[in-house]
Parts: C-alpha cells; structure tokens; sequence
C-alpha cells in the first residue's frame, strides 16, 4: 500500500484518500465562489444607479439565477463537504472515509455539473432567467431551452451530493475508533451527522421536482398546469420540502465550526455541550414541517397559514439554545481573537442578526408585507454570508495550520475580517430599508428613492469581494511556506486532530488510536 | 493487507473519475436528446456507464473474494446501502406527496370548493372528480381543449390485483431463496431465486401488457390530464425501479449459478439486491391502494 500521496495528475484524478478529496472540494467550492461572487457584482454594478446602466433584463435574470444555484449547490456545500472529509476522518479516529472510491466519484461529478450548467449561459436563448427557486411556470412554461440541462445538471449533482451524505453517516456510524461514543462526538461530527441525514432525506425530492418539470416540458404531463388539473402551487411545495431543510444543510455544519472554535479561543469546554446537541436535532426536525412560510401569500388555507407560522417560531427556541451557549462559553473566559475567533463571534452575532429578520419574516400577516422584497434578500444573506461562508472561513484559518503544517499570517488574516466584516454589513444592512419601504427583488431597475442605499449597498459588495483576494493570497501563501505550525496549534485545543503531526500525515490513523 | 487491528484504506482507482465522464455523457446527452438533438452521446454515455459499473462491482466482489475486506468495511456497504433504499423511498414520497396534494388541496379548489376555491371562476363549469375524466380545459373549452381526460382507467381488479400477487410472492421466493443460502444448500437457492426472477418478469410483462391496454383501448396516456400524469409517473417510476431490481436478482443468480458465489455467512450482494426488492415490492403495495384501488 503506498504511503505517501502518487505524484502528477493522477494523484487527484485518481484518489481514494479523505485528505486529497477534500482539499478538492475546498479548491472546487473557493472557484464557484469567485464565480458566483461575480455575478454578484454584476448584480450591484447594474444596481448601482435606478434605469439600466450596464445590462440587459434579460441577462439580469440570469445572474440571479445562476448567482443563487452557483452560490448554494456549487460554493457552500461542497465547502462543508470539503471539511467533513477532511476532519470528520481525523475527529473521530477514523483511517478515512468509509467508501474511499465513492468518495471521489461524489466530488468529480461536481465540476463536470457545474460545466453544464455554467454551459447555458452561452446557449440559445440564455442561461435559466427564472430565479434559483425556479417556480413554475417560469421555469416550465415559459422557461428557456437551457432549463433542460439544468435539470440534468441538478440530477447529477443531486447524485454527488446523496453519495457524500451516505459516505458521512456509514463513516460517523462505523468507522469510529473504539471510545468514540456518539455523546463523545465533536460538535462538528454530530451537526454533519444530522446534516447528511436531511440530505439524503431531501435531495431526492429535488430529484423528484426536477423531473416533473421535465415531463412537463417535454412530455405533455400536468403536474403544474391547472389546464390538465395540475397545479402551480404544487411546484412551490415540493421545491420548499426540499428548500427548507436544504436552508439547514447550509447552516448545521456551521454551527458545529462554531462550537469548535469558541471554546478554544475562550479556553473553557463548549457550554451544554448535549444540549448543542439535542437543538441541533429539533433543528433538523422542525424544519421538514416548516416549509410553506416560504410561500404565505401564495393563497393557503388560514389553518396552514397559522400552523407554518406557528411551526417556524418554535425553530427560534433550539436556535436560541445554541446561542445562549456560545455566549456562556465565552462569558468569563481567557478569550482571545485570532482570526479563526473573530469570524466566529461575528457569526455568533450578525447570524442571530438574521435569525431574528427571519422571525420577522415568519409571522404571516407580516410577511405578506415583506414578502419578494429586499427584506427577504437582506434576511438570507444575513444567514449565509456571515453565517455559512463566514463559519467556513473561520474554519479554514482554524486547520489550516494543521493541514499545511504552516502558520498563516495573522496580520492578513485580520484584514481579510475586518474587510469581509465591514463590507458585508456595508451590502446587506442597507437592504433592510429599501425591502421594507417596498423595493422587490429580482428587478434590474428601481425607483428613485431607494438610489442612496442601493449605491451603498453596492459599494459594500465591491468591498467584500476584494476581501476575498486577500484570503486567497493568504491561503495560498500558508500553502506554499511560513512560520512552521506546531501539532497543537492553538492553546490546549480539544479534539483528535490535533493529536497527529501538523501537517497531517497522509494517513492519520492506521491503527485505532485512544480515546480518552 | 486488512487485519482485526489495522485499518484498510483502498489504492487508488480509475473507476470513480470513468464513472463520472459516464454520468456526466449520460445527463448531457439526455438533455441534448430530449431538447430536438441526436442521441448518440446519451447512449455513449449510458454504455460507457454500465461498463464502469461492470468493472466496479467486479473489483468489489474480487476484493472480497481475495478476503481483503473486513468486517468494518463490509458494515459500511450495509449501511451504504440502507441509506440509499431510503433515499429511494423520499423520491418516491415526492410523488406520493404531488398525488396527495392533487386530490385533496389543488382539484377540489379548482372545483370551487374550500378555501381558494375561486379559482374556479377561471374554469367555469370544473368539477372536481377523482378519476379526472374531464380536466379544467376540457370543461371550458369541449373537445377542442388541448388537454383531453382519459376516457377509461385501469380496474384494479384485473391485472394490478394479479400483479400485487405476483410481487407479493416474489418477496416470499426471495426470502426462501435467503434462507436456502443460509443454510448452504445451492439448488434450493438457485430455485427460489430464479423464481423470483421469473415472477418479476411477469410482473413487468403484466405492467406492460397494462400500458398497452391504456394507450390503446382507454385513451389514458401521459397526456391526459393530471390523472395520467400521476399514474404513469408513479407506476413507471414504480416499473422502471422493478426493471433494475429484476436485473439485480438475475446477475445474483448468475453469479451463483456460473461462478458459484455467495456463501452462507458472506453474501451482502445478494441480500442488498434482496432488500431492494422488497422495496419495490412496499411500493407496488402503497400504488395498489393509493393508485389503482382508492383512484378507480
């Protein structure tokens, strides 16, 4: 068996190894987030000013579209992929991941998706225009001719991602060293735990809904055309039964980066470490029954209306748990705030931030007033950027020392925050305003009124976006040399990965190592 | 190489990354194909796919033949593929779901009854009836509506009840087959489990058989209404799933019948294979009730 990784090409094309895999994923999800962060700016650019400056309605349309597909199935999951294979392995005492080939399989069929759906922006007629929820009968009716590679190009990575999940629940279920109980289990592990669970409940119903837009495009059935008894509406269901706990996908393994870093920084045990548990699996739970408050004002009966209302209120309950504890961990600890800490406090605080518009979204006579405003924007972008990029970005400062054997720099690393932080909030806060004095999302042209904080907000993304450089730099120049890394890393780290060399041998454990 | 004490992590493999050219030739020809273009890349794709996987489960099953795998390994195929059935029942739920939410939120609201039920005053004339025989366009426009109802559906109590029969033995036949292998008798097994194919293959010829029947005689089609679209997404999806799990059992019964495979204590693949068919056995008992006998 060889030791160390195969040189050349081959070494990547061919790999089984949970190391070589996730950096993949990692490389694979920073490219689709550079990507999709253009489209963004081409978003603010043509934003920047009310009329139409820069481009077509159109081609508008396209980009936020593929800016959420890109953004969603292209940079953050595999992002959190990407650090599930590379430390839930090394958590949880592992040699690997249980299905080393399938493994690469669910990575490689991930940039070969992405080909083809980036693919339609050069087709006839356009990319997808319809929006990344593609509600029929936008996306059917009336959808370009590209929407059928769409489809086959969300099949496929629907594939990808099933098989990753099952690859996580076989590892964390059986490939455990001896000790590892489940109540002994990183927070990291438990949250990819739950998370592979609600997607490999929920892809398939995404598989499902895609394909009864294919029939009903190509094939003559009904589904979602009252003409033949179908139903619009029906789209918007199956779509927001998959929709809503993929929002959870996004933002469980987060929360377990979180619950690493804290306690390290503020050097105390995780507070209510079961408790973290158990809210987390309420979480999951709570949100397969939760998900038509995507679509109050589609016409619902009252009783539906107040029993999704109510359902999405209880999430503020375990979601507060969680937060509670992270501000008990950090209350009276030794904190200090390197980079990997300041992410993470700006995710305990700016995604509580989105939590709450997301409260206020949540009450249904409300939303009817929110509802396809910016409001909605500003609220999910809350959630995401600060909430899942930043926990992967913390993330990544946090092992990367373990996974490079190098330090990276502080300094930049600082920057990079403080740029993201100030920029982010730059973007998404002026949003809030324009939303709720009723400017809708989507649109390429706006009235005058709402200019000032669109210029803002505009200004905001450029300043995140060249943020970004800053990380890449950083990272690529940890990768390449610096000040030597020790095993611990940090001060009293708690966790098996910190037990092995930095950088990790290219197999961690080849036999089961102790669990204390 | 694998020892009780040391953990095994595989070479590397080519398969993963042939695997996925195959998939990605497969969907890109497929959307090429349906969108007016030629079929030529779906079906080098779909050859190129099959061939990886002859390949793959060759190296599994050589693998474990040469005693390479442990005990650890060979419970991450058990949970593998217990998850992946339950993946397969949530795709399947997805459609359940849509039938479900048709008949008793969308059509009677489009009938005029209930909460939205204005939605009518844009089909004047709908009445909500389970089976559709006369959709919205139908009761608006006559005859010239470009969305036509069936004019008759499948009674269940022919060759559905025949073929929930059928299926329903099959399972039985597969489980004697199991018990056969268990105690190591191969004749019984390849009995059992050669009936079991052959019942399956019945079933597909009844489904068939039925098809024709409602294309032809019925007027029910894909196209007809909503009513059609559930019934053929359902059964079909439902077929297509018994096609793959009749093929599943046939190479498992190749493989004991020339190669001699399978022994008592060590036979996952044909158990996986064995679980998926008493999957799609589950869901030909929920379409019988919820397609056939409560729709008719």
């Amino acid at each position: 068996m060889a030791h160390g990784p195969k040189p050349g090409i081959t070494r990547w094309l061919y790999t089984t190894n949970h190391k070589d895999i996730g950096s993949m994923y990692l490389w694979f999800s920073f490219a689709m987030f550079l990507l999709g962060g253009c489209m963004a700016l081409v978003i603010r650019a043509e934003l920047f000013q009310p009329g139409l400056q820069i481009v077509q309605p159109e081609f508008f349309n396209q980009m936020t579209t593929m800016h959420g597909l890109i953004m969603v199935f292209g940079a953050v999951m595999p992002a959190f992929v990407g650090l599930a294979n590379w430390m839930v392995p090394m958590m949880i005492g592992a040699p690997d991941m249980a299905l080393p080939r399938m493994n690469n399989w669910s990575f490689w069929i991930l940039p070969f998706a992405f080909a083809m759906l980036a693919s339609t922006l050069f087709m006839e007629g356009g990319a997808p225009n319809f929006g990344w929820t593609f509600y029929a009968p936008l996306s059917t009716e009336y959808a370009p001719p590209s929407v059928t590679f769409f489809i086959f190009s969300i099949h496929i990575m629907g594939a990808s991602s099933i098989m990753g999940a099952i690859n996580i629940v076989a590892t964390i279920l059986n490939m455990r060293a001896p000790g590892m109980t489940l109540m002994k289990m990183p927070l990291f592990v438990w949250t990819w735990l739950i998370t592979a669970y609600l997607l490999i409940a929920v892809m398939p119903v995404l598989a499902g809904v895609v394909t009864m837009m294919l029939m009903d495009i190509h094939f003559g059935t009904s589904f979602f055309s009252a003409a033949g008894g179908g139903d619009p509406v029906l789209f918007q269901h199956v779509f927001w039964f998959f929709g809503h706990p993929e929002v959870y996908i996004m933002i469980l393994p987060a929360f377990g980066i979180v619950s690493a870093i804290i306690p390290t920084f503020a050097r105390k045990p995780l507070f209510g470490y079961s408790s973290m548990v158990y809210a987390t699996a309420s979480i999951a739970f709570l949100s397969f029954i939760v998900w038509a408050h995507h679509m109050f004002t589609v016409g619902m009966p009252v009783a539906g209306e107040l029993f999704f209302m109510y359902a999405t209120m209880l999430i503020a309950v375990p979601t507060g748990v969680k937060v509670f504890n992270w501000v008990s961990t950090m209350f009276r600890g030794s904190m200090t705030f390197e980079t990997p800490m300041l992410f993470a406090i700006a995710f305990v605080i700016l995604f509580t931030l989105g939590g709450f518009s997301g409260l206020m979204l949540a009450i249904a006579p409300a939303d009817f007033q929110y509802h396809d405003t910016y409001f909605v924007v500003a609220h999910f972008h809350y959630v995401l950027v600060p909430g899942a990029i930043f926990s992967i970005t913390a993330g990544v400062y946090y092992w990367l020392p373990k996974w490079t054997g190098n330090m990276y720099n502080e300094t930049m690393g600082k920057v990079h925050f403080w740029l993201a932080f100030i920029g982010l909030n730059v973007t998404f806060f002026p949003m809030h305003f324009v939303g709720l004095a009723g400017m809708p999302r989507r649109i390429p042209d706006y009235a005058l009124q709402f200019a000032d904080f669109n210029q803002i907000a505009s200004m905001g993304a450029f300043l995140f976006g060249a943020a970004q450089l800053v990380f890449l730099f950083n990272v690529l120049r940890t990768v390449r040399g610096g000040n030597k890394a020790t095993d611990e890393v940090w001060e009293n780290p708690q966790g098996l990965e910190w037990t092995v060399p930095s950088p990790a041998p290219y197999h961690t454990f080849s036999t089961p190592p102790a669990v204390r | 190489m694998a020892t009780e004490s040391s953990y095994y992590v595989p070479e590397q493999s080519r398969l993963p990354i042939f695997a996925t050219i195959g998939l990605f030739l497969t969907a890109f020809g497929a959307a090429n194909w349906v969108n007016g273009g030629s079929s030529y890349i779906f079906f080098a794709g779909a050859l190129s796919m099959a061939t990886v996987l002859w390949f793959w489960f060759a190296t599994v099953i050589r693998e474990n033949m040469q005693g390479l795998n442990s005990a650890q390994l060979k419970r991450s195929y058990v949970w593998g593929m217990g998850w992946f059935i339950f993946s397969e029942v949530m795709f399947f739920a997805a459609f359940f779901g849509a039938l479900y939410y048709i008949r008793n939120f969308s059509l009677p609201w489009l009938g005029g009854e209930g909460d939205r039920g204005s939605s009518n005053i844009l089909w004047e004339g709908f009445q909500n009836t389970w089976p559709l025989m006369v959709t919205p366009d139908q009761a608006v426009s006559g005859e010239s509506a470009k969305v036509l109802g069936p004019k008759g559906i499948i009674d269940p109590w022919h060759l559905p009840l025949l073929n929930t029969f059928l299926l329903l033995a099959s399972s039985v036949t597969v489980h004697v087959a199991h018990v056969f292998l268990k105690k190591n008798k191969r004749q019984g097994f390849n009995l059992w489990l050669a009936a079991t194919v052959v019942l399956g293959s019945a079933f597909l010829f009844f489904q068939v058989e039925e098809y024709m029947e409602a294309y032809q005689h019925l007027g029910l089609t894909l196209e007809s209404g909503i009513y059609g679209t559930t019934f053929f997404m359902l059964t079909g999806f439902h077929g297509a799933h018994v096609t793959l799990g009749t093929i599943m059992l046939l190479i498992m019964l190749l493989r004991s019948v020339i190669a001699h495979h399978f022994k008592p204590d060590d036979h996952f693949g044909f158990e996986a294979a064995s679980w998926y068919w008493h999957f799609v056995d589950v869901v030909w008992v929920g379409l019988f009730i919820f397609v056939y006998v409560l729709g008719a």
